[in-house]
């Protein structure tokens, strides 16, 4: 389904993310697990469009979206959680959503109103809103509810339990869950390793801009050494 | 009080036109982060319409209205497709250089084509009428352009509150990579930025020209300050802002008028220029907190 190739993405001179090769299949949760600064937002980023690969391949269904714009790329599929949610503060929910949804015609945007009261019944409640006044645990949802609004068939998620309390991470990860028992299909970066193992079907171990391990999450959640090595002590604590 | 009173009706209609112009500065802001130097260029480009149509061509004031509005809109829509559109994500600085640019490039054009001597044309002869209501003598040009500009500002906020165009510019106001990971064409929004800039711009411009009924290079200029200073007064970058700093500008300004020794009247801006320099000593932010998350 998702098709990264060779991806390359520097600042200036410097490489964040170097010949990066992963894939997503249909229907799968794939996780992108590894240290501050080894190059997950950046690649997340060059895959949404906000950043032009320097070298490398992207393809979504076998179409080329290399270095596409991202409206573009949202169009062929694929649409992007950012990292800190990046809602928009002053809007309220529904606007918030309206504008997730602004590919779609008025039909369909209404009847993915709709969807999202029954997947986020929270947001409901909260419609007039503005986006800002929200708890991290809203806030988040409607992130999620707002990229959902264009129907895409690969959502990406960055760090989407950063800054929140550990009741609300748990309930993160089990909206992933939920995402994941509907078939959606899900490329998910988090430093909470421990927990993005749980729900994923596989995972790539990323350091210093380079994939340094893959493998299913069961067979990850194993590996000891990954852990203390790549992502840190605290979480290989979490794992053990 | 009657004096009061009659000053705030003068200031009204003085201010609608700096509002609406600080309105579409505003606008600009929101989507590029840009004060548009070039802005007042749609004035002129409005004078030189005006004149052409009112004197060379003999038609009626009417006539120009349209004209005169499509001329700023399609001014604004050709000054972003020339200039801005190459530079985008350029630095502040290069931005700022390059609308400034636009003011003397398209002034420079006037006075080559035109020539720098001042146009006069006729204007509307209701213009000048006055009405009195008491010891109120209200000039049906000021009635005229405070209810034009409260039935623009309605208009606008019903664009930008109920439609997917006015969502769609208030999410790239407010995070403009945000708004495109939605799937919002950078292109398209601020295309749509510059037409509704051009729309306001020469809704202002219709009645500016009927009140001084002149054409010259620089009539763009002083409107163009005024509603710069209205929409930094505002807190830059917020609509709302922008339309209470214009008309408090013009009630300032007509104010000041009215209380200046009649010898000192001549320095009436000056005046204005001093008292905002004050104003922004204690309210550095404008009269709207604005930070890069609440623009429009």
């Amino acid at each position: 389904m998702l098709e990264i190739l060779g991806l390359t993405t520097r600042y200036g001179a410097i490489s964040a993310v170097r010949r990066v090769s992963l894939s997503v299949g249909a229907d799968e949760v794939v996780g992108l697990i590894g240290p501050n600064g080894a190059g997950k937002t950046t690649l997340l980023n060059s895959i949404a469009g906000l950043l032009r690969p320097a070298e490398g391949e992207i393809h979504l269904d076998g179409r080329r979206v290399t270095g596409a714009s991202p409206d573009r790329v949202l169009r062929a599929g694929l649409a992007l959680v950012p990292e800190r949610r990046r809602l928009f503060a002053q809007m309220t929910v529904v606007e918030n959503l309206r504008i997730g949804g602004i590919t779609a015609t008025s039909a369909e945007r209404a009847e993915r109103l709709q969807e999202m009261v029954e997947l986020f019944p929270v947001l409901e409640a909260k419609w007039s809103t503005p986006a800002g006044y929200l708890s991290g645990g809203e806030a988040q949802q409607l992130a999620i509810a707002r990229a959902l609004m264009s129907s895409p068939r690969v959502l990406l998620m960055d760090e989407p339990s950063l800054g929140l309390a550990p009741v609300l991470v748990d309930l993160v990860f089990e909206l992933v869950q939920r995402l994941r028992s509907q078939g959606r299909t899900m490329l998910i970066v988090e430093q909470n390793a421990s927990r993005l193992l749980e729900v994923a079907d596989r995972a790539y171990v990323m350091r210093t801009g380079e994939v340094a391990a893959e493998g299913t999450a069961q067979e990850l959640a194993q590996r000891q050494d990954l852990f203390e090595t790549f992502v840190g002590a605290q979480s290989a604590t979490a794992s053990g | 009080m009657i004096d009061l009173l009659q000053s705030v009706i003068d200031g009204l209609g003085r201010g609608s036109i700096y509002a609406l112009l600080a309105l579409g500065i505003a606008v600009i802001f929101g989507v590029m982060h840009m004060v548009n130097f070039a802005h007042g260029e749609l004035i002129t480009v409005g004078a030189y319409i005006a004149f052409g149509v009112v004197v060379s061509a003999e038609w009626s004031w009417w006539a120009a209205v349209p004209l005169v509005f499509a001329g700023a809109v399609a001014t604004s829509v050709a000054i972003e497709f020339i200039a801005f559109r190459w530079i985008r994500g350029a630095s502040d600085f290069t931005m700022l250089l390059t609308s400034f640019a636009m003011h003397f490039l398209v002034q420079a054009v006037f006075v080559m084509s035109m020539g720098a001597s001042v146009r006069s044309f006729p204007r509307p002869k209701w213009a000048d009428r006055v009405w009195s209501v008491g010891d109120l003598n209200i000039q049906v040009i000021d009635v005229a352009v405070i209810g034009a500009t409260a039935g623009t500002l309605a208009v606008t906020v019903y664009l930008l509150q109920r439609t997917m165009f006015g969502v769609s510019l208030r999410a790239a106001a407010e995070d403009f990579d945000a708004a495109r990971l939605m799937g919002v064409r950078s292109n398209k929004v601020i295309r749509q930025a510059f037409i509704l800039a051009g729309a306001l711009a020469g809704i202002a411009a219709i009645f500016f020209l009927m009140r001084t009924g002149q054409a010259r290079p620089s009539t763009g200029l002083s409107p163009l300050l005024k509603g710069v200073l209205a929409a930094i007064i505002g807190g830059l970058g917020n609509m709302s802002g922008a339309v209470y700093g214009g008309l408090l500008l013009g009630v300032s300004e007509v104010l000041l008028r009215s209380w200046l020794p009649e010898d000192l009247v001549g320095i009436t801006d000056g005046v204005v220029f001093a008292l905002i320099a004050l104003f922004f000593i204690f309210r550095p932010q404008g009269l709207m907190s604005v930070t890069s998350a609440e623009r429009v």
